[in-house]
């Protein structure tokens, strides 16, 4: 079972695409361009659609997705913790 | 899926264009006509009025962009005849000429001097002869390249990055090498990812007009701007759906381009392409705003990707829905026509999710109505450039 999935390898959050996903829950991944499969301990509860860090982040660093700068972190991240409004802003507005 | 010999059914206009729809307009040109366009539609089973709140005192491009939606409208191949209702008989005059230059069925009424019961009266039984001639009208087969297909994203999520946005990808990969006219738009939108387009764009000719449109946007928002846009790109629906920022989203949107199409050209909002091939039209990311541009470009069927389940539809223009969020299309299944949650779970592949795409597109040009046309959503939705004078 995929609990989210990451669009890049090199992405640094992935999507959680099933409902319900705890804090403490083991997660399983999928990079679907290269049609790997990754474990991740989830760090937060998680709504569906939203994003979880697939590494620890400090205030400044760039997050990757898509392969692509999304934005600038605001507020420290860890690995597997809900990655959102809260901790990260656009660059752009 | 094979399409090199696909084909569908459509109305052949007068003017070459072929339509999926049969519709007979009521079409006020202002505000002040709508009463009298929806007396008209209540009076003729078959006739649809589409009232809108605008068309006083406009002027300059705004006014020349109202203008080219409402002849543009009346011009689609959706359409077979159009009556116009005005306050008075010039500006009614106008739009029914820029309608009549297709070739079909328009007649136009200004309501000074009559008064509404009279004008009401007078475009009715016009009406009630242009919804008998329609009936009469046959679709015939027509080759997949006769078809206009636009595309436009609304309440994204993460989920439509990852599932329905590389569904219409992959569908527009497909239909573009059968010389099919394709569009996306949504200039905004785009922010942050505006490089991957400038970087698809046929020729630096095209690319310079393509970052002119985004550039001009970006000016607009830079003037007004405030703090996140006020929750407005991303919407509170993006955000409650996962989606952070405008580059996040941005990069979600851009899938539905595909990974093959060149864009070949670039289109102000409302205005008709000449030829076949990927279109990118300046645009707001609005949804019931950009489908009403890109039925009064002329185009046929849309496929509007969603995520957290936006109900948007056209009056003219038929709206394909199609969601990978397992929630919302279990939660506002009656929305949605096309269900590629599997995409997700590792149960469909692209390739897979983008021929069910394609199937409901040739069962909606044949004729099947979209969930939002059963349901009834019939947004029509001006875009202003700036106050009224």
């Amino acid at each position: 079972m995929i609990h989210f999935v990451v669009h890049e390898e090199g992405d640094g959050v992935g999507v959680v695409v099933v409902e319900g996903v705890k804090k403490g829950q083991e997660l399983v991944g999928w990079i679907m361009e290269d049609d790997k499969e990754l474990r991740i301990t989830a760090r937060s509860d998680i709504p569906i659609g939203h994003k979880l860090a697939l590494k620890d982040y400090r205030p400044g660093d760039t997050v990757i997705k898509y392969g692509v700068d999304i934005g600038k972190v605001v507020a420290p991240i860890a690995r597997g913790e809900h990655t959102h409004v809260q901790n990260l802003k656009t660059k752009r507005w | 899926m094979d399409l090199k010999k696909a084909s569908f059914w459509g109305y052949k206009r007068e003017n070459g264009r072929v339509g999926v729809r049969n519709h007979v307009l009521i079409l006020p040109v202002d505000d002040l006509s709508n009463a009298a366009a929806q007396a008209v539609e209540n009076n003729v089973k078959g006739a649809m009025a589409i009232p809108h709140p605008y068309g006083r005192l406009q002027f300059g491009a705004d006014l020349d962009l109202h203008f080219r939606t409402l002849i543009g409208t009346g011009c689609n191949p959706n359409v077979a005849a159009v009556v116009v209702i005005c306050i008075e008989d010039g500006w009614a005059k106008k739009v029914a000429d820029g309608i009549a230059a297709t070739g079909k069925p328009v007649a136009y009424f200004g309501i000074e001097q009559h008064g509404d019961h009279d004008t009401i009266m007078r475009a009715s039984k016009k009406a009630k002869e242009y919804v008998q001639w329609a009936s009469e009208l046959r679709r015939e087969e027509r080759p997949l390249k006769d078809l206009w297909v636009s595309t436009k994203c609304g309440e994204s999520d993460t989920t439509s990055g990852c599932g329905a946005n590389p569904t219409v990808g992959n569908a527009f990969d497909k239909l573009y090498p059968h010389g099919v006219t394709l569009v996306f738009g949504e200039t905004t939108e785009l922010t942050g990812g505006e490089h991957l387009v400038a970087a698809r764009c046929r020729n630096d000719e095209v690319r310079k007009k393509f970052q002119f449109m985004f550039d001009r946007y970006q000016a607009i928002i830079d003037k007004h701007k405030t703090s996140d846009l006020s929750d407005s790109q991303p919407t509170k629906g993006n955000i409650e759906g996962g989606l952070t920022t405008i580059e996040e989203k941005a990069l979600g949107n851009i899938q539905k381009i595909g990974r093959k199409c060149m864009v070949d050209g670039v289109l102000d909002k409302a205005e008709s392409p000449t030829g076949p091939g990927l279109w990118f039209m300046d645009s707001s990311s609005a949804a019931a705003e950009m489908l009403t541009l890109l039925g009064a470009a002329g185009f046929a069927v849309h496929f509007f990707p969603t995520g957290q389940g936006n109900v948007v539809g056209n009056p003219i223009l038929p709206v394909i829905k199609l969601s990978a969020n397992p929630r919302t299309v279990r939660t506002m299944s009656e929305h949605i026509d096309v269900d590629v949650s599997g995409l997700l779970r590792k149960e469909m592949n692209p390739d897979q999710a983008g021929d069910r795409l394609l199937e409901c597109m040739f069962r909606t040009a044949n004729g099947r109505l979209t969930a939002a046309e059963a349901l009834g959503h019939r947004e029509f939705v001006l875009t202003r450039l700036y106050e009224s004078a």
